[in-house]
This record gives structure tokens, C-alpha cells and sequence, in this order.
């Protein structure tokens, strides 16, 4: 999964979920690992493939 | 098969008369993400509902909707073409067409008890490139696999396969949301995939994919593969294909991808307001900049699903507001709530008379 860039955003002061960007189609991912965009998330970040940026 | 000979097979068979196919989207009949140009992918590209493409390499192959079949059963198939050949695969490149069954819709198989059963699949196929295939079914991770092969003899030419093997009693089989069992076509891999046919392998994952030699489809550009009737059903024997209602498929697709666009239309596509704005989700301008948008999916979704949100532009992370007149603007999605029934918000305050917005939810194992 080509994931070009990855924010979380916040709801409330808390993170709710992951803003991430995949071949130019921005997509919301919930933290949930249940959810393949999520696990595949935390399986980049593990392998230092990718980094979250915090929310704005 | 003779009427006769259906019969006995039902009656020979451990499956139920209806809802015996585990497989979902069998015929290949739905395809919400669209039917044609989608390409296969490291995590897996989809064209027909719930069936995922995947390339884990050099090569390419693309998928659409066809109505090439094997007879008037069915009105269509899986056609992948090879767009891009992979003719020196490394050793732990793969590429498969495979279908992913959640846990819940296994338990029935008793897979991992004692009481596992003797599982059939069976599925009409038509290759450009003869030889022999493989096809495998494995828990979730691929550390348990039992290896199945076929011969395609004539090429271009349809033919019905049938396949059973016998229950696995061990390994971890999720009966969850989460992957329970794949049934996975082997389409060209390397070395670390090989395994040997007709038994259960424990491995550390996949390693069974395909035997030593099976062609490498993936390896001929231009190359043609189609499949439908898919059915993998607990018993010894194949049963006649079982078909379900358009609208009972769309539903059983449904809890792992939706989308509020009409059915036809790919998530993406622009739409033309007010003529053509299919199923959107209208919103709420209230006073002081809060607007408020309430949807309820259709289909209760497997897990928390990732959200993809459309403006009438068809652009991602967008949300469309209407002034007075009833012209549209895109703006950036300010704020965002995942995984429940509501979203809210423009990047900018103004007086808008309303909101709209498509949504694709998907949660596909």
C-alpha cells in the first residue's frame, strides 16, 4: 500500500482517527486493528517505513 | 449433472440446501468499486466484490467484469489479463487471485476442533496458458495450508473444477471477525511458496502456495484468466452452484465495502447538480458555522471501517456546500468522526444553505 502521507486528527483533544493519503485519495482510517488500513499503518511505522504526524 | 444425480449429491453432501456456499460473490455479479481497469496490488486490488488481485512483484495484471462464461448459468466472470509479465520471479514474489472468508462464516467447518469437516470447492476456469495451477487453503497467516492442483489442458477453453480435501483438526482457525480462511489461486510465486500437493503443511506462513511446477501465468504478457461459479461448501462432493439474488449478494458485499454513490457509478466520478447526484448524503447549515451531517450505512460493517469522503467533484477529502442559489463549492473536510453516524464540517464559516458529500466505507478483510 503506497501510503504518501499519514496525520492524525483529533476529535475533542483526543486522536480519533488517521488521516492517510493512498495513490492521491485522502482516506479517514479508524484506530482500530481489525481495520487492514490500520494494521498495514502500524505495520510501516514498525518497519520505519512511515510516520504519523501529529494532529494540526 | 442429471436432476437425479443433483439430488443425491445434496443428500451425499454435509451442507445445508441453502446458504451452503461460503464463498461470497461467486458469479462474480457485483462489482461497486467498478468493472473494468483495476489492477492488482500489494495489498490487494478488488474488482468483483470480495475477490482481491494480488502482485507481490515486478508484475501486473489487471481485472474486470466479463460476460465471457462458461454457459447461460452465469452472465459473468473474473477476466485478469497480464499487463505487466514478471519473467525472472524472485524467490518470495507471489501473485494470486483469492478470496479472504471472514470467521464467523467458517465455524460451521469445525476447522481447528476435532470436529472439522471435509470441505469441496469447486469453480469453472479458463486460462490462455495451460499447465498446471494451485490453489490453496489456508487459515489466516498461511501457517496452515492444504495444497490443491489442477490441469488446464486446452487453452482458451472453459472447464469445471472440482476439489475436496479433508478437514483440518489443528492450527489456529479464527471464528471472528477476521480472517477465518482463503481460498487462494496461485497465479506465478517463487521458491519460498513451493509445497508439496494433496496434504496439510504447517509452515511460518504461505509457504504452500503452489508446487514446483505450476506455470507462472504472470509470466506471459497478455495472458488471459477468467474464473466464476466459485464454491467452496462443507461436504465431500460439489453441489450445483448456488445462486443468490443480486440483491443478497450486493448486501453479503456490503458488510466489508458501500458506498452512498449509485450503483454504477464509481466513488470518484464527478456528479452534476441537481440532475445527477445519485444517493448523497445531504447535510444541515445550522447557525454560527456548525453543520451537521447524519448517515447511517446500509449494512452493518465487519470492523471499524476507513472512510473515504467525496465532494460533487469527485474529489477525496472533500465536502461540497450549496449557497442559496444552489451552487456547489468543494471545500477540505475541517473535522472528522470515523465509524459514526456523524460528520461535520467546512474549513471555512459562511452562510451555506446545505452540505453534501459521498462516503465509501470499507472494512474488507
Amino acid at each position: 500500500m503506497n501510503i504518501t502521507s499519514a496525520q492524525y486528527m483529533e476529535y475533542e483533544g483526543k486522536n480519533s482517527c488517521i488521516v492517510i493519503v493512498v495513490d492521491g485519495v485522502t482516506m479517514h482510517v479508524p484506530l482500530d486493528p481489525d481495520n487492514r488500513h490500520y494494521a498495514e499503518i502500524l505495520r510501516q511505522v514498525a518497519a520505519g517505513e512511515l510516520t504519523i504526524a501529529d494532529a494540526d | 449433472m442429471s436432476k437425479a444425480a443433483e439430488l443425491a449429491a445434496l443428500i451425499g453432501s454435509q451442507s445445508a440446501l441453502s446458504n451452503r456456499n461460503l464463498i461470497i460473490n461467486g458469479a462474480m455479479q457485483v462489482a461497486q468499486r467498478g468493472t473494468s481497469g483495476i489492477n492488482s496490488a500489494a495489498g490487494g486490488g478488488i474488482c468483483a466484490d470480495r475477490h482481491k488481485g494480488f502482485s507481490n512483484g515486478g508484475g501486473v495484471f489487471s481485472m474486470e467484469q466479463s460476460s465471457t462464461v462458461p454457459n447461460n448459468e452465469f452472465a459473468y466472470s473474473s477476466k485478469l489479463t497480464v499487463t505487466t509479465a514478471d519473467s525472472s520471479i524472485a524467490s518470495a514474489d507471489y501473485y494470486s487471485f483469492q478470496q479472504t472468508i471472514e470467521g464467523y462464516n467458517i465455524i460451521q467447518t469445525g476447522y481447528g476442533t476435532s470436529d472439522a469437516k471435509r470441505l469441496t470447492l469447486s469453480f469453472w476456469v479458463r486460462s490462455s496458458v495451460t499447465g498446471k495451477y494451485s490453489v490453496t487453503c489456508f487459515n489466516n497467516g498461511g501457517t496452515e495450508g492444504y495444497l490443491n492442483t489442477f490441469n488446464i489442458s486446452s487453452a482458451d477453453t472453459w472447464q469445471k473444477v472440482e476439489l475436496s480435501w479433508v478437514g483440518r483438526t489443528s492450527g489456529t482457525w479464527l471464528k471472528t471477525n477476521g480472517a477465518g480462511m482463503i481460498i487462494r489461486f496461485d497465479l506465478g510465486g517463487g521458491s519460498s511458496g513451493h509445497g508439496t500437493a494433496d496434504q496439510w503443511t504447517t509452515t511460518s506462513g504461505y509457504g504452500n502456495t503452489r508446487t514446483a511446477d505450476s506455470v507462472d501465468w504472470i509470466a506471459t504478457n497478455g495472458a488471459t484468466f477468467y474464473m466464476t461459479g466459485v464454491q467452496l461448501e462443507v461436504g465431500e462432493q460439489a453441489t450445483p452452484f448456488e445462486h443468490r439474488s443480486f440483491g443478497d449478494e450486493l448486501k453479503q458485499c456490503e458488510r466489508y465495502y458501500e458506498k452512498t454513490y449509485e450503483y454504477g457509478t464509481v466513488a470518484g466520478t464527478p456528479e452534476s447538480y441537481p440532475t445527477n447526484m445519485g444517493m448523497r448524503m445531504n447535510g444541515f447549515d445550522l447557525a454560527s458555522g456548525q453543520r451537521y451531517m447524519v448517515f447511517r450505512l446500509r449494512t452493518e460493517k465487519r470492523a471499524r471501517p476507513t472512510n473515504t469522503y467525496y465532494g460533487h467533484l469527485g474529489n477525496s477529502g472533500k465536502i461540497s456546500t450549496a449557497d442559496a442559489g444552489g451552487t456547489l463549492t468543494e471545500r477540505n473536510l475541517g473535522l472528522s468522526v470515523t465509524s459514526t453516524s456523524m460528520v461535520g464540517g467546512g474549513s471555512s464559516n459562511g452562510a451555506y444553505a446545505g452540505l453534501m458529500l459521498y462516503v465509501v466505507s470499507d472494512a474488507e478483510l
